[in-house]
């Protein structure tokens, strides 16, 4: 079956389309010229980059005002549909928000939705997506059956964004039929400076190995010195050490880094699945057996508390 | 206040997991245990009831081969009752299908003031079971709720977001996911352990609930293949033995990073 209108879930932070937005867009443009972009917030900012990676059309709700996105999103797009203009498919970041709105959606369309794909192809046997299991080991190509539409969702970093150099998108206004009754009445950000996990050309992440909550500093300053992105394990993150914006793997940031060290973290496969892609890994872990070491491409069996502090007084005196 | 919390009874997270050759589904036929994830969620609704000063908790969950060990948990840490619904036509079902059979358990019985899930299962991931059953039985929700009270006959929430988190507030009845480490799951005591085994678990089928198509039927997608991915190869294992970290050094050095 052919794609021939697809319909992008659009987010945008500090006023521009996010990363994941725009390797959606670039992906869909590459399946059909027909491409909408489906903002749950003002359109008019954006609507040059999205048209730039492939947008021909934008739909936005406007401002939200601090309905959450599941309810008044979804309704939204139920409603266009409702109206007559049916997507192929509808694409969808796996994060918070696309969560959210797929869910939604996929209840009011009695649709399924296939979520953690990394890759999407049309052939004789329809639309078939690609899963990663076991820690992406293990690959499954699902094909969607029955009648379009059909939702996807996708993990972030799997398709490059690249510009295709087109036009602003026109935006159409959608309204919003339901915004539903939960309410954000603050905003709250926690601050970091350097560069973005998600975008950093090296991360050094810690983990339970570290022993202590403050013994993350160590991470810190070496991160600072290699010009670093800090990230973490999620047993860290749990426990309160960090902030879940530092979390890497299955429900955190998905990192491609030129260099990835990982400092006593055991590579469960949900760490693994977000950290893999990587071009270099380095482990320091004190257990030889730890499955880190089956993807690093250095591995040191040793004691972060004494290899960490060594490394950062060699870099201190370059 | 009245809560049902969602509890998925999963394969031991400590035994690798492995695909049926003929299904290509996960392999659930050995023991199940509870979902981990789930833990925080039970724990969360009888801290809730018990502030509440009144009311109990109950559990609803979807599992094959009539598995009662993981919802024996939750209800050894302090649960009252429990629905389970367990039919081999429930074989293959996807995340709609399964969120439509939970909030038909829920609505067996007969609602509550709060329905609490995990932000996801550790075995499925989809992460949407969830938010589509709030939208199957019309509620309004919160999802990945990382802080939870009620105030008021309202529910205010702390919502973690991609960047920090947002205060939310909701009425009530609504559903919220709760992620991990919202609370601290207590132990089961030997008391409740004991208790647990002469506690109410109703067995359902899917038809029982009224629920139609299910399983593979219901699904609207099929599995085509499964392959291997290409494993990344490892590299140098080195002993630390006080110098590796100069080891370290050279490597960021050849590769023009520092
Ligand atoms: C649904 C679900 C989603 C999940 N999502 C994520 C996710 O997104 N990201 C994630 O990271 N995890 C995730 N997890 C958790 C994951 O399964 C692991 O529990 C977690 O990654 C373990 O973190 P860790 O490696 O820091 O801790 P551990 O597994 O406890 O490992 C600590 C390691 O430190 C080593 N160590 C101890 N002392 C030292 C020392 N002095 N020096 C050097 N090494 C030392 C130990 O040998 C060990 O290997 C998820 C789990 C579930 C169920
Ligand atoms: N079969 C099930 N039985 C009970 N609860 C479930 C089941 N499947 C999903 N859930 C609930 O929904 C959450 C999210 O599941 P998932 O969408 O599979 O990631 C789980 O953590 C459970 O709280």
């Amino acid at each position: 079956m052919a794609l021939n209108n697809i319909w992008v879930f659009a987010q945008i932070a500090n006023g521009t389309p996010t990363s994941s937005t725009l390797e959606l867009l670039s992906k869909a443009r590459s399946l059909t010229s027909n491409v909408v972009a489906f903002l749950g917030a003002d359109g008019g900012n954006a609507a040059a980059a999205l048209g730039e990676f492939g947008a021909t059309k934008v739909y936005a709700t406007g401002d939200l005002g601090g309905a959450l996105p599941g309810v008044a999103v979804a309704g939204a797009m139920k409603a266009v549909i409702d109206a007559g203009e049916t997507p192929d498919l509808v694409m969808f970041p796996q994060n918070y928000e696309g969560r959210d709105v797929m869910a939604r959606l996929s209840v009011k369309l009695d649709k399924t939705v296939i979520t953690n794909n990394v890759d999407i192809a049309e052939s004789g046997d329809g639309v078939t997506v690609t899963t990663p299991i076991f820690g992406g080991n293990t690959l499954v190509n699902t094909a969607f059956t029955g009648a379009a539409p059909f939702l996807a969702a996708f993990r972030p970093k799997s398709f490059a964004a690249e510009s295709a150099g087109g036009p602003a998108a026109a935006v159409t206004s959608v309204s919003v039929p339901d915004a539903g009754a939960a309410k954000v009445t603050a905003v709250h950000v926690e601050e970091t400076s350097g560069p973005k996990l998600d975008e950093a050309d090296i991360v050094v992440s810690g983990g339970r190995g570290l022993g202590e909550a403050s013994n993350y500093s160590l991470i810190e300053e070496l991160s600072k010195l290699l010009k670093a992105a800090p990230g973490a394990s999620r047993a860290i993150v749990d426990a309160g050490w960090v902030p879940y914006s530092f979390q890497v793997g299955q429900t955190g940031k998905v990192v491609k880094p030129n260099v990835y060290i990982a400092v006593g973290i055991s590579g469960a496969t949900q760490h693994m699945v977000g950290m893999k892609g990587s071009k270099n890994i380095i482990a320091i872990n004190k257990d030889k057996e730890a499955p880190i070491f089956g993807v690093a491409d250095l591995g040191i069996v040793g004691d972060a508390m004494k290899v960490v502090p060594k490394l950062i007084e060699a870099l201190k005196g370059r | 206040m009245n809560v049902i919390v969602c509890v998925k009874q999963i394969p031991d997270p400590a035994v690798p997991g492995a695909l049926d050759g003929s299904t290509n589904t996960l392999k659930r036929d050995g023991k199940l245990i509870l979902d981990d994830s789930d833990a925080y969620g039970v724990e969360m609704a009888l801290q809730l009831v018990d502030k509440a000063g009144g009311g109990e908790v109950s559990l609803v969950s979807m599992a094959p081969n009539s598995e009662t060990s993981g919802l024996r948990t939750a209800l050894a840490m302090g649960a009252a009752k429990g629905v389970l619904v367990s039919d081999p036509a429930l074989q293959g079902s996807d995340a709609l299908t399964t969120a439509k059979i939970l909030a038909a358990a829920v609505q067996r019985l007969g609602g509550a003031d709060l329905i609490i899930a995990a932000t996801e299962s550790s075995d499925g991931y989809t992460g949407t079971v969830p938010e589509q059953m709030a939208e199957v039985l019309g509620l309004p929700s919160v999802t990945f709720a990382k802080k939870v009270s009620v105030e008021n006959g309202a529910l205010k929430v702390d919502r973690q977001t991609e960047s920090g988190y947002d205060e939310v507030t909701c009425p009530l009845p609504a559903l919220i996911s709760v992620t991990a480490g919202v609370v601290e799951p207590r132990y089961p005591s030997f008391k409740g352990i004991m208790a647990a085994k002469s506690k109410p678990v109703e067995e359902v089928k899917a038809s029982d609930l009224g629920v139609t198509p299910v399983g593979w039927e219901g699904a609207g997608q099929k599995i085509a293949s499964v392959t291997q991915a290409e494993a990344r190869q490892a590299g140098e294992v080195i002993e630390d033995d006080g110098e590796t970290f100069g080891k370290i050094v050279e490597f960021l050095e050849n590769l023009k990073v520092i």
